[in-house]
């Protein structure tokens, strides 16, 4: 078996180098199709009608005058009479027509009567919630209560994050042809291995019959693995007209109400610690929704799971709102928030820099010696010492600057994947995976690790993924797709250059197993001069091609990825106390990681994970009426997300070591995106001298935190 | 409608030619009303925008330097039209509601959102796509691409048509400048660090005289 492993980092020559995504131009001139740029022949374009209750039962429904209407070519019902609806926006009917203008009014010309039912879709008061709340058990370690009596200081508050949205930029959607019972699907998805079989099963065919294809999507960070029910009413819709395509692509307001949220986390969280900054107890009540289904446990104490004392209280809440989906790095950021507020709050109570508290305790987290070099890396980078006042200290004027820590965890190994390597005797080279790149850059990092272990230039090799008809590789969430590619890549690269050296080593009168393939040429190994051409070697094959599988086996990953990474982040605000706005001025994100294929794209995980990051922390927020049971801000002015004149500047830090090399890749989309909330919530309470308790920091609630209120 | 980018310049009717403009001209030079020169000037000015629809009705969009031709009704956005009709599907929908920037074209000299744009009010007006200026191969396209620029690509074209008549407006932009001029787009994925880079590079090309 020929040895898998990382050639050493002074020998590579593809791998590790900062490359330019070979998608890039595509992108940026236009020219790459996501799936809801197609326009196939023939194609019919579909709308919903969705529920306006958040809770009510169908009654009746009336589709007679759609069905009637010109262009209109079928119309299906999702919600039959008697279904109860649990949130504002389920899907009630789908019409497929001959253009989006006349889906559109034939969805108008539907009748539903509903029997509209009582609603809670706010959880904030969780004593107004009723039986929708739904307490976890308690847990109890070590004596809490004794704890917190001996403990020289204790800090006891309420903090919250609101539930966000995934907010894709390509809506959730698909196009979709099905005759008989076979089905042509181009979805928007982060999973092109599974999704065929999740639409099979809802259309109740064979998966063997569903072909997906997916040269693009714009966006899922957690939201798009299902095929969802407008994936398989829209295959439906395409069988009654007669197998034409059908496209259906949420419109922005469907999509910000029911196509993903991450929930939110409410905590009163009471601290203790010795004078000296020790931690020794921890006691949580905690709440969250993540809609109908309740759920969202964080995961608290965070990262300091080693507190000796602590009583932990959880409560889903189960709302009358959409429901949640993974969103990049589940659970995590809301735990890191609750955990790292509570210690800048103790901190502050012991009048003590929380630099020293965090550092002080990191022998009670999970890596102390990584944290203990990553908050001292941080610290360096953002000039703490020179920067850092107590709360409230840092004032010019109405302007008050403050800076802030924030901690994250992550698994990150690699996911089940194969590859397939091809050489053709012309020498050109294929890679195929059934994977997807969702912009984090997978096709040049697979084309790198081809490359690399072929010894050719990236542009010798064609990177075919998004269809389902190549080799199984897993769905991409977790951060567990560089690893799970790069792993079955290499294998089968690896395998498919044994078979050539096999056929060149006699030609050359030279032992396959003491080839090499480098800079363009089949080799032996210390004597350079005898050699082949790639295109010499690869006329060998006369008509035949080499056709090898590598495999990425999680249970078995022979050192090629792993997980476990740990994250700092330290952020430094400048708030007005007059108009309640945060600026930021820097975000610092010292990121953990392992062997790096690319560090152009890695580093752009993590900055785009820092700005995901501002967003969270100073202005996304889904509002909910509890009046209409609605999501009032369903639409990009009043969801907001920060622009480019919002972020400040944002300073990465990634330590690539020959020691952090020896682990192996560790996936980056989840951890850079946990810490930013917290480093943001902690300086402003730096800046202004009281803790905003709620997230996000908008101008009112910086206000009322100022004037002593609790809420905006 | 007209464009949120362009509050000051409302868009005028499809042909160029507006009913209250010519009448008003008539009043002042006087006498043409006789001389059947109203029917004639009316007549040329079709098929106006004003007398169309509901149903569908034929136009004519001037894009990237080529006539286009569609059948739309007077309710259909120029940027639904360009996706739907005709095969131009660079710009992307994703808030259609004036907001996020992912659908902005070059209308006239300047940027607007092309879902707050009726297809039909943007007849007679020169067009112009990220389609047409990746034609021209605008160093925008490389220095976005060289400077990582973009993750999921979505809002990527947006950016890429927004930056690149900003540059033709700002000449060798600082960081700060650039922070104002690209203000009307949104990314998700966060990639702005990269973009600002990318139009920063871009202008300093230009002013090294390509495209210029």
């Amino acid at each position: 078996m020929p040895d898998y492993s990382w050639p050493p980092m002074d020998k590579r020559r593809v791998i590790g180098k900062r490359t330019s995504r070979l998608d890039g131009t595509a992108k940026a001139s236009g020219k790459a199709k996501y799936s809801s740029d197609l326009n196939p022949p023939g194609l019919l374009q579909a709308a919903l009608l969705t529920s306006p209750h958040a809770h009510a039962k169908v009654k009746s429904i009336d589709t007679s005058a759609a069905e009637k209407m010109d262009g209109v070519t079928a119309v299906r019902v999702m919600s039959k009479p008697g279904t109860e609806i649990q949130w504002a926006g389920t899907e009630i009917a789908v019409v497929a027509a001959t253009s989006e203008a006349i889906a559109r009014d034939a969805v108008r010309a539907i009748k539903v009567e509903y029997e509209v039912l009582p609603h809670v879709v706010r959880e904030d008061n969780l004593a107004s919630v009723g039986n929708r709340a739904k307490p976890a058990g308690e847990q109890v370690t070590g004596d809490p209560d004794a704890a917190f009596k001996a403990a020289d200081a204790v800090s006891e508050n309420l903090y919250s994050m609101p539930v966000i949205t995934h907010c894709c930029l390509e809506p959730h959607g698909q196009v979709i042809a099905m005759s008989a019972d076979k089905v042509n699907y181009w979805p928007s998805t982060q999973a092109v291995s599974t999704v065929g079989g999740d639409i099979a099963r809802s259309l109740e065919i064979p998966a063997a019959n569903v072909h997906v294809q997916m040269d693009y999507m714009g966006g899922g960070f957690g939201s798009k693995f299902p095929s969802d029910k407008w994936g398989s009413e829209s295959a439906l819709l395409s069988k009654a007209s007669g197998g034409k395509p059908v496209k259906l692509f949420l419109d922005r307001a469907t999509e910000l109400t029911i196509a993903g949220t991450r929930p939110s986390a409410f905590a009163k969280v009471k601290i203790g610690a010795k004078k000296d900054g020790t931690i020794v107890a921890w006691q949580s009540d905690s709440w969250s929704s993540g809609g109908f289904g309740g759920g969202g446990m964080p995961p608290i104490p965070y990262v300091f799971t080693k507190i000796p004392n602590y009583r932990l209280n959880h409560t889903a809440v189960s709302l009358n709102a959409g429901s949640a989906r993974a969103w990049r790095a589940p659970n995590n950021p809301q735990a890191s928030f609750l955990t790292c507020s509570a210690l800048d709050d103790l901190a502050a109570k012991l009048k003590m820099d929380p630099l020293n508290l965090f550092l002080k305790n990191v022998d009670i987290t999970i890596r102390p010696d990584t944290y203990r070099a990553q908050l001292s890396k941080a610290a360096e980078i953002i000039e703490w010492k020179k920067n850092w006042r107590p709360r409230g200290e840092n004032a010019s004027g109405h302007i008050r600057r403050g800076l802030g820590i924030g901690i994250s965890t992550w698994g990150g190994a690699g996911h089940a994947s194969k590859a397939r390597t091809t050489i053709h005797p012309d020498g050109s080279v294929e890679v195929e995976l059934a994977s997807q790149d969702l912009g984090s850059g997978t096709r040049t990092v697979i084309a790198m690790v081809a490359a690399e272990t072929l010894g050719l230039p990236l542009s010798m090799i064609k990177v075919k993924i998004g269809d389902s008809n190549y080799p199984v590789s897993g769905p991409s969430g977790g951060s567990t797709t560089v690893g799970g590619v790069s792993s079955s890549t290499r294998k089968a690269a690896m395998n498919a250059l044994q078979k050539l050296f096999d056929v060149v080593g006699p030609s050359i009168s030279a032992p396959p197993d003491r080839l090499e393939a480098i800079d363009g040429k089949i080799r032996m190994i210390g004597n350079p001069d005898k050699g082949l051409s790639w295109q010499q070697a690869c006329q060998k094959l006369g008509v035949n091609t080499i056709s090898e599988m590598g495999e990425n086996d999680p249970k078995r990953t022979e050192g090629l990825n792993t997980g476990g990474a740990s994250g700092i982040q330290m952020a430094d605000v400048s708030v007005d106390i007059e108009t309640g706005i945060v600026k930021m001025n820097k975000l610092v994100a010292v990121q953990d990681c392992g062997l790096v294929i690319n560090p152009k794209t890695a580093e752009s995980q993590v900055l785009g994970a820092c700005i995901m990051s501002v967003c969270s922390a100073l202005m996304e927020e889904r509002v909910m009426d509890q009046q209409t049971g609605r999501v009032l801000n369903a639409d990009m002015e009043f969801y907001k997300l920060a622009g480019i004149g919002d972020i400040g500047d944002i300073v990465v830090h990634m330590d690539i070591t020959p020691e952090n090399d020896k682990r192996g890749i560790i996936g980056l989309g989840e951890p850079p995106a946990i810490a930013g909330v917290a480093a943001i919530a902690n300086a402003v309470a730096n800046a202004i001298g009281v803790r905003v308790p709620s997230i996000p920091l908008s101008p009112n609630r910086v206000l009322a935190a100022l004037n002593g209120r609790r809420n905006a | 409608m007209s464009s949120k980018k362009d509050p000051e310049n409302p868009i005028k009717p499809a042909s160029g030619f507006s009913r209250r403009g010519f009448i008003r001209g008539v009043g002042l030079s006087g006498g043409a009303l006789g001389t059947g020169l109203l029917e004639q000037q009316e007549a040329q000015a079709a098929p106006a925008a004003s007398l169309a629809g509901p149903a569908a009705a034929p136009i004519t969009l001037q894009i990237n330097g080529k006539p286009y031709k569609a059948s739309v009704e007077p309710r259909e956005t120029l940027l639904d039209t360009m996706r739907n009709h005709l095969d131009l599907t660079a710009a992307k929908r994703v808030c259609d509601r004036g907001t996020c920037g992912a659908c902005t074209v070059i209308m006239s000299g300047k940027v607007v959102y092309s879902c707050t744009v009726l297809a039909m009010d943007a007849q007679g007006k020169e067009l112009q796509t990220l389609e047409g200026i990746a034609e021209k191969n605008h160093p925008i396209i490389a220095a976005f691409v060289a400077n990582d620029a973009q993750q999921c690509g979505y809002c990527t074209p947006g950016f890429v048509v927004s930056s690149k008549n900003f540059l033709d407006r700002h000449p060798n932009p600082t960081y700060e400048e650039v922070k104002k001029g690209l203000g009307g787009n949104l990314c998700r994925c966060g990639t702005y660090m990269g973009i600002r880079q990318a139009v920063v590079d871009a202008g300093k090309q230009l002013k090294g005289g390509r495209n210029a």
